[in-house]
């Protein structure tokens, strides 16, 4: 009797969860190129769906794309289906929640990385620079040789604006300091070369780099390895990857599209959603840099005190940090 | 002469013989999706239907197998000439820069009569003239065209990125993308066409550009079996120490072959540029240079071939994300795996099962003629 009334229990659950969701409530993604286990942006998204999913049991349906036109094929299907909210992720996916977003105007959608200025999309864009900066103080701080290196993965304006609010903070930190920049590869499979990323961080030790930030989704793998075999420091990007080498990883930039995709589901389905341009920096702890069990020995009182300080500046407007993207320069 | 085997008719060679590779890939794929636990029948219903079952999958799937001819053609010319060009990739992105700057420069001021000629001619030069540079190394320096070419892919993508960066994009966004051109910079796409009869399909990003498609499949052959060149090319194809005795220059028929092949791929970035995307932008090759080869392979090097294998290519393409789509646990990498399967089986291992049909086939001809023969 007992387990005749756990399953109609257990059968009403179901019911209502999926009455709800099939008339209301279906969320989808579509993930970019590098896929969803590219162990840094994509992946951010995916865990941020995943938080959703596993809270609410709702299931959201999902689409890796691997060329430019079925961006818009897989959008379009979504909407077809009457998915909504639909999360475009990258930058890339602009032109395609752009149109799909106009032809569909009663589904909600998100991009994420780009805006689309349409009052049914939702996009978020992130200060980069802002977080970059205080991970680039904290690289200048650790430095013992003067010199700190940057590995971008394909040479794309978002990925120089990492690279310039890094060398910005880092100059802040040591004006005498040398920052080497170097990019991956000018091909989509510069976001996972690894081996690629251990040699280029192994040519930056030889010049006397002794921290590295990697900007190159899953090259960056190869970067901390590289460091961590040469004994000198890495930072992290996009999502904490401190645990990955504790005592190799000074810190990680973190870029939270994990909480942008969560929040987007989660406002949808309470009702909450707004449309509009959120353009998230270290006031909106859109961006920010990751202080764990990790990282705890190699941070000393000093550079927390004083990256602390810096973030309160920057939040406060007492430090302007220069985004490349608006002029296509990096000030020197 | 009992004895003496029989090669294989015309249609077996090339009609059965590819049906039972791709029977053999779609076999193993099915044991792969079995793997995953789910059911290869139905997976195989899903890539049918997504492919062919409705209009906007079958603008998909010929729109891909547009890509296909152009960089099949490609391979296939400078095939018949002896020469292995594994550098579609390249001539079709730097073709594509062709297609994309002569828009940016001149959409404002002509009429789309104008510009879609222009198009096709920058697109065919952009893509000759960086053909040509590896032909001239391996004509007259000895640099072998394989190495050279692959090289030059690389070559191109740093090329494309730098200028795209750097140059040509458009200021104030995130996207390393050139501006929209003008309407007039633009090929109409097919539902468009279809419009204007009054009939209405769904939306798909084939344009215009397949006519040109199978314009080209008709000129290349023209050229390769009724022109002169086509001749020499292929001459020098068969054996290049005779062709020279007989007084053709190796040296020029490779220049010619690998400029015409280079052009050809170049016309991937008409398809692409001109005709889905309206304006400069990154990986619009997205390994098409390279799955022509696989198609030239398994089309025989032969216009006709190449477009029956332009049009499985496609629905390959289109049938595999329609399937990835569907079907959450088979993932884009599983879809790679069953197209990888498919160019085995009907690429690299075209000729395995020829040599066993050959003995079935001699033994059945031979069982069907023998009592006559014993009687006499």
């Amino acid at each position: 009797m007992k387990f005749l009334l756990k399953v109609v229990a257990v059968g009403a659950m179901l019911l209502t969860t999926f009455g709800a969701s099939a008339a209301e409530f279906k969320p989808a993604v579509v993930f970019d190129m590098g896929g969803k286990f590219d162990k840094s942006f994509n992946q951010s998204v995916f865990a941020g769906v995943e938080k959703f999913r596993k809270e609410t049991g709702i299931k959201y349906r999902e689409f890796e794309v691997t060329n430019e036109t079925q961006r818009e094929q897989a959008l379009r299907k979504m909407a077809q289906r009457g998915h909504s909210p639909i999360i475009g992720v990258g930058f890339a996916q602009a032109p395609a929640i752009k149109d799909i977003a106009t032809e569909y105007p009663d589904l909600k959608f998100a991009i994420i990385d780009s805006v689309v200025d349409l009052p049914n999309v939702q996009s978020y864009i992130f200060k980069e620079q802002e977080g970059s900066y205080l991970v680039g103080v904290l690289a200048a701080m650790a430095s013992k040789t003067g010199k700190v290196g940057y590995i971008g993965g394909m040479d794309i304006p978002m990925i120089r604006a990492f690279g310039c609010g890094y060398e910005q903070g880092a100059r802040m930190a040591n004006p005498n300091i040398e920052v080497i920049h170097n990019m991956t590869g000018s091909t989509p499979s510069a976001w996972n070369d690894p081996g690629r990323g251990s040699e280029l961080s192994k040519g930056q030790f030889d010049r006397g780099v002794d921290v590295i930030y990697a900007a190159a989704g899953g090259t960056g793998v190869g970067v901390y390895q590289a460091a961590k075999d040469s004994g000198k420091l890495a930072i992290g990007v996009d999502s904490n990857q401190n645990h990955l080498h504790p005592g190799t990883m000074l810190t990680s930039m973190l870029k939270r599209v994990d909480v942008a995709a969560y929040n987007t589901f989660k406002s949808a389905m309470d009702g909450t959603w707004k449309a509009g341009i959120y353009n998230l920096g270290l006031k909106e702890d859109g961006v920010g840099w990751a202080l764990d069990e990790h990282n705890r020995a190699l941070i000393t009182p000093a550079m927390e005190a004083k990256v602390e300080q810096i973030r309160a500046d920057i939040i406060a407007g007492k430090i302007a940090v220069h985004d490349y993207r608006t002029d296509n320069k990096c000030p020197k | 002469m009992n004895d003496t085997v029989k090669p294989l008719p015309r249609w077996i060679d090339v009609g059965l013989i590819p049906i039972i590779n791709v029977s053999i890939a779609l076999l193993v794929s099915g044991l792969v999706i079995l793997a995953v636990g789910e059911n290869p029948i139905e997976a195989t219903k899903v890539m049918i239907t997504g492919a062919f079952g409705y209009d906007e999958g079958v603008g998909y799937t010929l729109y891909y197998a547009t890509n296909f001819v152009f960089t099949g053609l490609a391979v296939a010319i400078a095939f018949h000439a002896g020469l292995f060009n594994i550098g579609g990739e390249g001539q079709a992105y730097i073709g594509g820069l062709g297609v994309g700057l002569a828009m940016l420069l001149l959409d404002a001021s002509m009429p789309a009569v104008l510009l879609v000629p222009i198009a096709i001619l920058s697109a065919a030069l952009f893509g000759g003239l960086y053909a040509a540079v590896p032909a001239y190394l391996q004509a007259y320096r000895g640099s072998h065209i394989v190495i050279t070419t692959i090289m030059f892919n690389f070559i191109a993508s740093a090329i494309m990125v730098y200028l795209m960066v750097n140059v040509l994009i458009n200021p104030g966004q995130q996207s390393p993308e050139s501006r929209e051109f003008s309407d007039a910079a633009q090929l109409p796409f097919m539902h468009e066409i279809f419009g204007w009869f009054g009939v209405t399909i769904a939306h798909s990003p084939l344009n215009l550009s397949i006519v040109w498609a199978l314009i080209c499949c008709v000129l290349v052959w023209v050229f390769i079996w009724r022109t002169k060149w086509g001749y020499e090319i292929r001459t020098v194809g068969f054996n290049e120490t005779a062709a020279s005795y007989a007084g053709i220059k190796p040296a020029r028929v490779i220049m010619l072959s690998m400029c015409i092949s280079g052009g050809l791929a170049g016309f991937v970035g008409l398809n692409e540029i001109l005709g889905v995307q309206h304006r400069l932008l990154l990986n619009f090759t997205a390994g098409y240079g390279f799955t022509g080869i696989a198609v030239s392979l398994m089309g025989r090097n032969h216009p006709f071939g190449i477009v029956l294998a332009s049009v499985l290519f496609g629905a390959l393409y289109q049938g595999g994300a329609e399937l990835a789509f569907e079907i959450p646990t088979i993932t884009r990498e599983m879809v790679v795996a069953i197209q990888g399967f498919v160019i085995l089986f009907s690429g690299a291992l075209a000729y395995m099962i020829t040599p066993w049909m050959t003995w079935l086939y001699n033994r059945l001809s031979r069982s069907a003629v023998t009592p006559v023969e014993a009687e006499g």
